[in-house]
């Protein structure tokens, strides 16, 4: 059964009184353990798609089925307890909560989403900061960290829950080419070790490349794809 | 719910000049209306005092009409006996009452056989009226005796009129009053000492002992124009007149009406106005303080929901139910409103602490030098503390709202 279902999904934003597509009937499917990348230019639909198969907005029509519920369904409280349940996110600007520490950052998911018992969150936190090799940097705040070190903390933030699916919206746009190797390499290690889903967004053609799977969306449609296994358009 | 407060802890030191400014300002007027409080309080205090504990007492009881014509001090609405005793039954079945004196009152003329002028004679019981008015000796100014205020042929002389007649503790002088037939009656009183009045300059009552009042207007039976009560605690007025009424209300007159009324102290001194424009004045300056905390904590929680838009974004992705969102401002406003009250009830118990220690001093009418005593009483500290808080929630409500129902992509976008 695939993980991520989209038949014929479209999301059209209104400007004024006109009608704007920004994704036009896709369909795809995404299989468990696939390391996908939705790849275009800015405006081609792909945050959208993001931000619809996390459950943040919904599409306009088509039926777009995320760990077998049609997130179409979800009202705002439910939405948040999926996304809370199921998912992971990483984000651009990494995201992170200033007040926060580095081992803070990560628990938040388990201490204000989920309510883990102490124990259990710490000795999870503690995992987590071992997996992404922020075990040393556990007690800084966000502005002590260098953007890569902040995504770092960003994945572990998002694997914590031990999500089944993390979606990334372009999150190297942010950091140095190393950087951005390093991120990737991180996730695509998580996967292999967790058999968490990873979908991310990007326009950059070299991060593109370590993806598994591509789609390519231009003008809101899902234009080709490069499919290595696991995911099936 | 402590998660969300130490969370909502750290998130007030994020901007903390901002939430120190804001603290500061619920401070500041937490401490001002306490003081005002204190003080106002400690001064309505002392003026009641004054007044019930000079001359008024803590309620009083007529005869039907006495009080409406007052001016003339009607002899003829005098409480004749029966109804003198019904009271005095009342009084002392009532376990509030702590004394009673009762007095006739009449207008009178004056004269140290040289001048003559009016004057308001109260006929007393020297030990029941310094049981009723603790104050009443303190008015009499350079006592030359010991033991009663009072004796039997002696009359206390406004100190003014004492000044004016030249009359001095030891003279003789003549008091004259119409009785109640028309008959003008003198009697011949030697001066015990001059009396001040209680409420400031003037005042024209003199007073004598009961029986000399009732040989004065030739009266035989044990009437009374007044019976002035006290009370173990003032507060109580209220409720002990209250069943007073009751009890007096199956005593009737010839036109079948209660034959008795009972005023409290509120109702007989134009001080009560004061009283309440003290209170009408604390509870204005608690609508300035609820302003001020309103105003400050709701600008400070418009500032941090507006500042953290993408935060809010980022915990809405990431699952957190909109109700802990909410629960999380709410906390904030909560959490900066106690610490900020905690710290102005603190700093309002050290400055009612200094006022008391400097031994501040001021005069209400003729008494002078009396040491301002502020007080902050439990309650007090809980109302306005109350208010601050309930007030500083209710100013987040809006914030927090708009933070709970925030779109997260919308927020998530936001520059």
């Amino acid at each position: 059964m695939a993980l991520i279902e989209a038949v014929q999904v479209s999301k059209n934003y209104r400007a004024g009184s006109v009608d704007v597509p920004a994704v036009r009937s896709v369909d795809f499917s995404i299989e468990p353990g696939a390391f996908v990348a939705f790849v275009g230019p800015s405006g081609s639909g792909k945050s959208t798609l993001l931000n619809m198969i996390g459950g943040l907005d919904r599409p306009s029509s088509g039926r777009l089925t995320v760990l077998g519920t049609d997130v179409a369904t979800l009202d705002r409280t439910a939405a948040a307890a999926f996304r809370g349940a199921n998912l992971g996110f990483i984000f651009q600007d990494f995201n992170l909560i200033p007040v926060l520490t580095v081992f803070e950052n990560i628990e938040y998911p388990l201490l204000m989403v989920l309510d883990w018992p102490l124990e259990k969150r710490h000795a999870q936190v503690r995992a987590m900061l071992d997996a992404v090799g922020m075990a040393d940097q556990a007690g800084k705040r966000p502005d002590q960290l260098s953007g890569g070190q902040k995504q770092r903390v960003a994945v572990a933030r998002a694997l914590v829950a031990n999500a089944k699916l993390v979606l990334a919206d372009e999150p190297t746009a942010n950091l140095d080419h190393d950087s951005a190797y390093r991120v990737l390499a991180l996730m695509k290690k998580m996967r292999d070790e967790l058999g968490t889903t990873f979908v991310f967004s990007t326009h950059d053609p070299k991060i593109m490349n370590e993806a598994e799977i591509t789609f390519t969306l231009e003008d809101g449609r899902l234009t080709q794809n490069a499919n290595h296994g696991g995911a099936h358009a | 719910m402590l998660k969300i407060l130490k969370l909502a802890a750290r998130n007030l030191t994020r901007y903390g000049r901002r939430t120190a400014l804001t603290a500061s300002l619920i401070v500041i007027g937490v401490v001002a209306v306490l003081l005002f409080v204190a003080v106002t309080g400690s001064f309505k205090t002392m003026m009641v005092g004054q007044i019930t504990d000079s001359f008024l007492g803590h309620l009083q009881i007529h005869r039907k009409g006495y009080v409406a014509a007052i001016d003339t001090l009607p002899l003829n609405l005098n409480m004749p006996p029966p109804l003198v005793a019904k009271v005095e039954d009342a009084l002392k079945a009532a376990p509030e009452v702590a004394a009673w004196s009762a007095r006739i009152k009449v207008g009178a003329m004056f004269s140290n056989f040289t001048e003559t002028t009016s004057i308001r004679i109260n006929g007393v019981d020297p030990d029941r009226e310094a049981a009723t008015e603790p104050l009443f000796a303190g008015r009499v100014q350079n006592r030359t005796h010991d033991g009663p205020l009072l004796a039997r042929g002696e009359i206390l002389v406004p100190v003014l009129l004492a000044t004016g007649f030249k009359v001095k503790p030891g003279d003789t002088v003549v008091v004259v009053a119409t009785n109640r037939d028309g008959s003008v009656n003198g009697k011949t009183f030697t001066v015990r000492d001059t009396l001040e009045s209680a409420t400031g300059p003037g005042g024209r009552d003199g007073y004598i002992h009961i029986d000399d009042a009732r040989e004065l207007l030739r009266i035989e039976t044990p009437e009374v124009s007044e019976i002035a009560v006290r009370l173990h605690d003032l507060a109580r007025t209220g409720t002990v007149v209250a069943r007073l009424e009751t009890a007096f209300a199956s005593v009737l007159n010839q036109q079948d009406k209660p034959a008795l009324e009972v005023h409290g102290w509120q109702k007989l001194s134009p001080f009560a106005s004061i009283a309440n424009m003290i209170d009408l004045m604390t509870v204005l300056i608690k609508i300035v303080l609820v302003a001020i905390v309103l105003v400050s904590v709701m600008n400070v929680m418009v500032m941090a929901v507006y500042e953290r838009v993408r935060e809010i974004g980022t915990i809405a992705a990431i699952g957190t139910p909109p109700r802990r969102i909410l629960a999380l401002f709410l906390s904030e406003g909560l959490l900066l409103a106690v610490v900020a009250t905690l710290a102005g009830v603190v700093a309002s118990i050290a400055a009612v602490f200094a006022l008391n220690a400097a031994d501040i001093t001021y005069t209400f009418g003729q008494q002078q030098d009396i040491v301002l005593v502020a007080r902050l009483s439990a309650r007090d500290i809980a109302t306005v503390s109350a208010v601050v808080i309930a007030i500083a929630v209710l100013a987040t409500l809006q914030p927090a709202w708009k933070a709970a129902r925030m779109d997260p992509i919308t927020a998530l976008r936001h520059v």
